[in-house]
């Protein structure tokens, strides 16, 4: 029942954005992207997916329309807005600063 | 532009929830499918591929609602369904939720009317220009028994003279004026009131039409000016702009209308119709009397200037005037200040704010009665909140349901509750009048707003106490008890009982103060006037104007009136006074006694004084003790009589003999005292006064109450005798047609109707409490039948039966009734200034507020003890 800690979503949030980054995509395609591109090692509950893109379209950051899949079905398709591509970079230095941080302690340490 | 983007979404989600959720669907099944697809492709069979995706994806029905509380509305969601709910639960017990909103309707709407009243009278600030500068001035009488006197118009001019601290200082004085009718049209009394040419600018007004008083109106030698209400405007001149700079007659002097005063306007008091230039109408020996107090005054404090400094500087003028003429005792010796809003209300604050707590009490009785069921249903209930508890739902989910209902109880109360306080108030601005402000009441959205309040803190007062009993922690416990009841839930029945112990300690605090109002008013009813006031007919009489400008037509008028109206069929008496009793202190004079040794300087000595007709004490059955009346043949000159009351002989003639002693009044004439009478009220609050009676036909008054007393139905001469009047003089209006009854009535309208509606409040809680007492004891009675049963299968009588519930059920009683009566002490020491010859801890009151408590809860909870003891053990002990 517990919803995403912070960090989790924060960084799910992140992942959407980037992934969304250079072409409109549906959830599906998302889901499998970030699979794909994290190679296979961040296996992403799918469904959780879908309250975070819903929670980014709220906020702005994404924009959606319906719009024919390549199955030829209709599907529901995202796309990153202008705030939203601000907010990509703002949260990508963000993470480089963090996992930095994080990383120059697990190894000095 | 991002938060345009989120506004849009949400009103988006607002409006089109279900759209959405189709489309939420459609969007999670495409996923779904999708990956199905891949998973076939993969080489898996249908069902496999299916819940594999299913595993991949997690659980949707709980994804679907995580994504649609991303849509920010789910409060409202939940908000409505619990709405809804709790509608359904209202719905399938209407008894219940009617009695509930009612009882809600009446505490709200009583609180709001009298909110309202409280609001509009006394703490909205007045219509003026920077009200809270604005001061009422007075003078303090020299022998301290005015600290808020009149003033008089030397004082005054003084004042104005030689302060610094006021921007501007009015003057206005009451004024009686005949209008005279012109083409037709009936001659009319109207109140008016003089003022200095700058009051308007004092208070910052401007008129709504024409222009402003100039100084160059307010002056002897000037035409004639007025200013007219926009209500006698549009009443009696049509709402005619025309009217601008034509001539109206008054008291048969010529006036021009020079401006309309806006319709709220109402100063000093909302029965003023007419403001004209009081320099121009009064002598100017009047306006320089140092010791003649009848004016009031109005002053605009500068900036930065307190009201203590104001007074302070008005006070060292005063005194230096009073220590100018230390042979004058009449002149104050200080001034003295209100903020004008005081000055105008300040009499009604104390009778509001309690009637505004007796209305208090009653919302309180209201919440705790609905509280009272609710906890009664909650009870009930337990099992099945017990089950739901158990099953998983939210502690705060069942605590929002409950809330939810009472919520909802209060609201539709409120709404009703809305509508009776505007009856209310509507009926309130009609029959009182006389309260100053009173026409500015009006229910606003101030007023909408501390309904809402209201709505709120009642639903959240009745749920929460109601919620309190549904909190227990103990599941298992809820769930065994009563499952099969012998003596179920007796706890829970301790907070009914505390409950109703508060609710029959507040009612007795109504009942006390009530009965001490309602025992009040029947004294002032019954105070003994002095004279007979069965079948008498008021009606007052102002003439002015060159036809009596003699002392001599005067009289002759008088005279005139007397023969013709005593003559009338029907009229048994008949006389003229300058005012019958119980119509109001009017006049005094000072005097001396002229066989007495001189009084010290300083030293002053008057008297109620009465201008009467030698009739007068007759016709009025006022006793003549001693002596005899005034000889109707000396007039004028030689009306040199005088009586006096009895009190008058006791203070200023102990041990002699008043008759044929003289007294000198202030304007030096000497009057042989002739007769002595029994003592008047000048009101029906005030103890008989001393009076002094001089002739009226020494021609010095020329206003006055002409009355006749008749064998029965003295109404029907009403018109006669007016006839009569128009007959000697056309144009001469009569006013204030009374009977004596009637205006008695009228001066104790304020401790009658404070008397009434308490009387009506605490009737209400009594009438809640006795519901309330009832109700818990049936339910206790409900809840114990089986262990009835048993006793009764033991071998209890039925008599003991009955005690032992009736004591019960009476416990709560009798400790509500001992902590009102506590409380009840200290009320009634609170109201003190509203009792009229009862003491604040009379007796009799107690005891028959204690008695009629008593009988009250007695009869609640006999119908449900004798419900007990008449069980069927057989029956009570198969019930389950």
């Amino acid at each position: 029942m517990g919803k995403p800690n912070d960090l989790v979503q924060g960084t799910l949030d992140l992942l959407i954005l980037r992934t969304l980054s250079p072409q409109p995509m549906h959830g599906w395609a998302i889901a499998k992207r970030i699979q794909q591109l994290s190679c296979e090692v961040l296996q992403v509950q799918q469904g959780s997916l879908y309250p975070a893109l819903h929670r980014l379209e709220q906020q702005g950051w994404i924009e959606a329309k319906w719009a024919e899949s390549e199955t030829g079905r209709q599907a529901k398709f995202y796309s990153l807005t202008a705030a939203g591509r601000g907010q990509m970079e703002k949260e990508t230095a963000n993470w480089n600063r963090l996992s930095a941080a994080i990383d120059l302690i697990v190894t000095e340490a | 532009m991002r938060w345009l983007m989120q506004l849009r979404m949400r009103i988006q989600m607002l409006f089109q929830r279900g759209k959405a959720g189709a489309r939420l669907d459609e969007e999670l099944r495409f996923h779904l499918e999708q990956q199905i697809a891949e998973n076939i492709a993969a080489g898996m069979n249908a069902e496999e591929a299916r819940f594999a995706a299913l595993r991949a994806f997690g659980n949707p029905a709980l994804l679907r609602e995580q994504a649609r509380a991303a849509w920010s509305w789910t409060w409202l969601e939940l908000l409505w369904r619990d709405v809804c709910y709790g509608a359904r639960t209202l719905k399938r017990s209407p008894g219940f939720a009617a009695i509930a909103i009612l009882v809600m309707a009446l505490g709200i709407g009583a609180n709001v009317a009298m909110f309202t009243v409280v609001r509009s009278v006394l703490l909205k600030p007045l219509p003026f220009e920077e009200p809270e500068r604005l001061v009422a001035l007075y003078e303090y009488s020299s022998d301290d028994q005015f600290p808020y006197n009149d003033i008089a118009g030397g004082v005054f001019a003084e004042w104005r003279k030689q302060n610094r601290s006021f921007s501007n200082l009015a003057l206005l004085g009451e004024a009686q004026l005949n209008l005279s009718g012109a083409a037709g049209q009936f001659p009319e009394r109207l109140r008016g009131a003089g003022c200095t040419w700058n009051l308007l600018s004092t208070l910052g007004v401007k008129p709504a039409l024409g222009r402003d008083f100039t100084a160059a109106d307010d002056q002897l030698s000037a035409n004639g000016t007025v200013l007219l209400s926009w209500g006698l405007w549009k009443r009696r001149f049509g709402g005619d702009p025309a009217i601008l700079n034509q001539t109206i007659n008054l008291n048969r002097q010529s006036y021009t209308v020079i401006g309309i005063m806006p319709a709220w306007f109402a100063y000093p008091d909302s029965s003023t119709q007419l403001w004209t230039p009081i320099y121009h109408d009064k002598l100017a020996q009047t306006m320089a009397a140092l010791d003649s107090h009848m004016f009031q005054s109005v002053g605009r404090l500068k900036p930065g200037i307190t009201a203590a400094q104001g007074v302070a500087e008005l006070s060292v003028i005063t005194r230096r005037l009073h220590d100018q003429h230390l042979d004058d005792p009449f002149i104050g010796k200080a001034a003295n200040i209100h903020p004008l809003l005081e000055g105008m209300v300040g009499d009604m604050k104390g009778p509001l704010y309690v009637l505004f707590a007796a209305t208090g009490c009653v919302l309180l009785i209201a919440c705790l009665n609905v509280a009272n069921l609710l906890v009664a249903r909650a009870t009930a209930r337990r099992k099945e909140l017990a089950i739901r508890a158990a099953l998983g739902g939210g502690r705060l989910r069942l605590l929002r349901e409950r809330l939810m209902e009472s919520f909802l109880l209060s609201a539709a109360g409120g709404a009703f509750g809305l509508l009776l306080a505007y009856g209310a108030v509507q009926w309130l601005a009609h029959t009182r009048q006389d309260i100053s402000r009173i026409e500015a009441i009006h229910i606003d959205g101030v007023v909408a707003l501390f309904t809402v309040g209201l709505i709120v803190l009642c639903a959240l007062f009745a749920g929460l106490i109601a919620s309190w009993t549904a909190r227990d922690k103990r599941l298992l416990v809820s769930l065994q008890d009563s499952a099969r009841g012998s003596s179920g839930g007796h706890a829970h029945t301790g907070l009914r009982r505390a409950l109703l112990a508060v609710e029959v300690g507040l009612t007795v605090v109504l009942l006390v103060a009530a009965g001490l109002l309602l025992k009040s008013y029947a004294r002032l009813r019954s105070s003994d006037m002095g004279c007979d006031t069965q079948n008498v007919l008021t009606m007052h009489l102002y003439l002015f104007g060159g036809r009596y400008s003699e002392p001599a037509q005067l009289v002759n008028f008088y005279s005139a009136l007397l023969t013709r109206v005593r003559s009338l069929p029907g009229v048994e008496a008949a006389g003229f006074v300058e005012a019958v009793p119980g119509q109001g202190y009017w006049e005094d004079e000072g005097f001396a006694v002229v066989e007495h040794p001189p009084l010290p300087q300083g030293q002053l000595q008057y008297a109620v004084l009465r201008g009467a007709d030698p009739g007068y004490f007759a016709a009025m059955g006022i006793p003549m003790l001693r002596g005899h009346t005034f000889d109707a043949n000396r007039r004028l000159g030689q009306a040199n009589q005088t009586v006096i009351s009895e009190s008058f002989a006791k203070q200023y003639f102990p041990g002699e003999d008043p008759l044929g002693k003289h007294l000198r009044t202030l304007g030096a004439h000497t009057y042989e005292i002739v007769g002595v009478v029994g003592d008047t009220r000048y009101s029906v609050a005030e103890d008989p006064k001393p009076m002094q009676y001089y002739p009226l036909f020494a021609g010095l008054w020329n206003n006055g109450t002409l009355f006749i007393r008749s064998g029965h139905n003295v109404e029907q001469l009403s018109l006669p005798v007016q006839r009569i009047v128009q007959e000697l003089d056309r144009d001469l209006p009569v006013s204030d047609v009374l009977t004596m009854d009637q205006l008695l009535g009228k001066s104790t309208l304020d401790a009658s109707f404070d008397a009434t509606l308490l009387a009506g409040f605490a009737a209400l809680s009594l009438l809640l409490a006795g519901v309330g007492l009832f109700g818990v004891l049936s339910y206790i009675v409900a809840q114990r039948t089986s262990e009835i049963g048993i006793r009764m299968a033991l071998g209890a009588q039925r008599e003991q039966v009955l005690r032992m519930m009736l004591l019960d059920g009476l416990r709560p009683a009798l400790f509500g009734l001992a902590f009102g009566l506590v409380i009840s002490v200290g009320v009634a020491r609170l109201i003190r200034s509203m009792l009229y010859g009862t003491r604040p801890l009379d007796p009799a009151v107690f005891a028959a507020v204690a008695a009629t408590l008593l009988l009250v809860a007695a009869l609640a909870c006999m119908v449900p003890a004798w419900r007990a003891s008449r069980l069927d053990p057989m029956q009570a002990l198969r019930t389950e």
